[in-house]
């Protein structure tokens, strides 16, 4: 028999039992599409979270306060109040760091804001005039505060969108004085919104310089974070070494398992989020296939039935001149094409579904979400399924090649 | 020159505790070109017997010599090809796939032969019109009366051009009209193209249109002589 008459023979099969063959698809195609939408959505979502990371920068590096616990008992990992301005100065000198470009050191807290009668919950956040530059921040109205603010505890303010719609309205805040914790500050810019799913939301902040906030606000004399910048990605690894050190010997730490603060680059955190999805995606890959393996059941359950039914017809084609390899040939064939067709079918599926949902979450969340077409994640549908179809279809079509053309034919 | 050799041919079932021995030892020979019905009651081991000569099957023990060749020794996939180049078979049940059409029905043996595909259309086609079915090519099985479907099953056991063919109580389901149509083309490819024809029939009437008539009783032969008065085609009886 030659192989293209093998295939006409296994898709006239295949289109005599038609519903009976979409039904035995149906659980390869939904095995499939989920694989797809869980590859291409985890896919998505490690963009988006990647983008957002690397919108700071891939040459910053941010040191923390504290340690990494080196388990539930180390209590004393949480220095929060360890970098102080002391720090700062070491950072800066040229001899510790040489690839230091941009030091700024930043506070943050919790307070209300009030105008007038209105009154809204924000985030205070004090930094350097650096902070436009380093989160790339563009007011739409006004000019950020300069480094004479920070030098002199200037009283000025830059605030998000929120703040802006829920204090002032439709009315220009530029200029107007806001209340802080009770201390009036002066409007110099506003923000535009920076979108949802962001993973800096400017929002509902108030931007100050941190000499104002420490001072004024919070009342405290150390950081929340140090963050750095080198001129190029490449020094990042020497400089965060360099950070490591002048921070030990301005600590006095001798015992680097005692260090009271981490050095994060943005490649670290990129890293560690994107080892998450992953993690997350796989393990959505693994319980989706769950639905792989029920669906390949399925055919070798209709394969059985099919085999059974078609006992006759085997007979004859034997009777006919057909060899077992024949008959093995014609029932796997028509396995692998159902557990194919199916997964095309679910590749398809898979693709237009995330598509969409790509879509929705740009339009409707205002999100970042790029569609990612996830390649891998359709050869590798393809070729499970097509050997779902060997697996699950061999053992019938064994079956069916061992019976003997006499038995068959005397089948009732 | 004989087409069959069977000698001493015996066949038992070993599916029970108890062995049934079908055939108890069966020998005779059938010339090439000749018509021989095989007839007997249920139970006497005809349909093995055709099974065996079919090479359907294969014997316990004993000689069978199809075409000069010692057919015992036959690996399954020998037999297939055997089957398909120098046999063909008419059922009692037709035996058409369903939902296929009369032309496509009657190439399934060309399907699983050396004939090259571009002859499949014009092999197939002279067969279904050498049964009288020249209309009804693209007909479905279940559109076709018994003695039309029967007529199918002739075509496609013709359209490899076999040197025997085997009938397996081919009347046996049909009206007494459409069972002499088909008995008369089965007749006339013994004697107008020499076919050598092999007919099971529990049907006197019937076996009297082959040349001989060999009669099985409990798996031995109890009779093996010529028919005194052969119904031919053009036999008043058959019109």
């Amino acid at each position: 028999m030659t192989s293209k008459h093998i295939l006409k023979t296994a898709l006239v099969g295949l289109r005599t039992n038609r519903s009976r063959s979409f039904l035995t698809i149906l659980g390869i195609v939904i095995g499939i599409t989920a694989i797809m939408l869980v590859i291409s959505l985890g896919a998505g979502a490690q963009n988006l979270i990647l983008s957002q990371v690397q919108g700071l920068g891939t040459n910053t590096i941010a040191v923390i306060p504290g340690r990494e616990p080196t388990g539930p008992s180390d209590v004393s990992a949480l220095y929060s109040d360890s970098l102080k301005l002391k720090d700062v100065v070491a950072l800066q000198n040229k001899a510790n760091v040489p690839d230091l470009k941009v030091i700024m050191p930043t506070v943050f807290g919790a307070g209300t804001a009030s105008y007038g009668s209105d009154v809204y919950q924000v985030t205070i956040f004090g930094a350097t005039e650096y902070i436009a530059d380093i989160f790339d921040m563009h007011p739409n109205n006004g000019d950020f505060f300069t480094k004479d603010d920070v030098l002199s505890r200037g009283d000025v303010a830059v605030i998000g969108s929120k703040v802006v719609d829920h204090l002032f309205g439709n009315d220009n805040p530029i200029g107007q004085k806001i209340k802080v914790k009770g201390k009036n500050f002066k409007v110099v810019a506003t923000l535009p919104p920076t979108g949802g799913g962001s993973l800096f939301n400017f929002d509902s902040m108030i931007l100050m310089p941190y000499t104002t906030a420490q001072d004024y606000l919070l009342g405290i004399k150390y950081f929340n974070r140090i963050i750095i910048q080198t001129q190029n990605d490449s020094q990042v690894p020497s400089a965060s070494a360099d950070i490591t050190q002048t921070l030990r010997e301005s600590h006095n730490i001798t015992d680097p398992t005692k260090d009271d603060f981490t050095v994060q680059t943005q490649q670290d955190l990129a890293n560690r989020l994107s080892t998450i999805t992953s993690a997350l995606t796989w393990f959505l890959v693994a319980v989706a296939s769950i639905a792989l393996f029920v669906g390949g059941v399925g055919i070798m359950n209709i394969m059985l039935v099919s085999v059974t039914e078609r006992t006759r017809e085997i007979g004859l084609r034997k009777a006919l001149g057909a060899t077992n390899r024949d008959i093995l040939t014609q029932f796997l064939l028509e396995a692998v094409l159902l557990t194919a067709i199916g997964g095309i079918v679910g590749i398809i599926l898979g693709a237009v579904l995330s598509f969409a949902i790509a879509v929705g979450l740009s339009r409707w969340l205002n999100l970042n979400w790029q569609f990612v077409f996830p390649w891998s994640g359709a050869a590798m549908g393809l070729g499970v399924s097509a050997l779902i179809g060997l697996v699950f279809g061999g053992y019938p079509a064994g079956q069916a090649s061992k019976k003997s053309p006499i038995e068959a034919l005397r089948y009732e | 020159m004989n087409i069959i050799e069977v000698k001493d041919l015996k066949k038992s079932y070993y599916d029970s505790e108890e062995p049934t021995h079908a055939l108890c030892g069966v020998t005779f020979s059938i010339r090439k070109g000749e018509f021989v019905a095989i007839m007997g009651p249920s139970g006497s081991g005809k349909s093995t017997l055709l099974h065996l000569l079919g090479l359907l099957d294969i014997a316990t023990s004993g000689e069978y010599i199809f075409d000069g060749k010692k057919i015992s020794s036959y690996s399954g996939d020998e037999l297939a090809l055997l089957r398909n180049k120098k046999v063909g078979f008419v059922f009692q049940a037709f035996n058409l796939l369903a939902r296929t059409s009369v032309l496509e029905n009657v190439k399934l043996p060309l399907s699983y032969s050396d004939v090259p595909e571009s002859e499949w259309d014009k092999k197939a086609r002279a067969a279904v019109i050498a049964v009288g079915l020249g209309e009804r090519m693209s007909h479905q099985p279940s559109e076709l009366s018994g003695g039309e479907k029967q007529r199918v099953a002739i075509a496609r056991a013709l359209v490899n051009d076999p040197d025997v063919i085997f009938a397996d109580e081919p009347t046996g389901n049909l009206d007494s009209k459409s069972g002499k149509n088909v008995m008369s083309i089965i007749q006339r490819l013994n004697e107008e193209e020499g076919k050598t024809i092999i007919l099971i029939t529990h049907e006197t009437s019937t076996a009297e249109h082959a040349e001989r008539i060999i009669r099985l009783v409990d798996g031995v032969i109890s009779t093996d002589e010529k028919v005194k008065k052969r119904l031919s085609v053009n036999d008043e009886f058959l019109k």
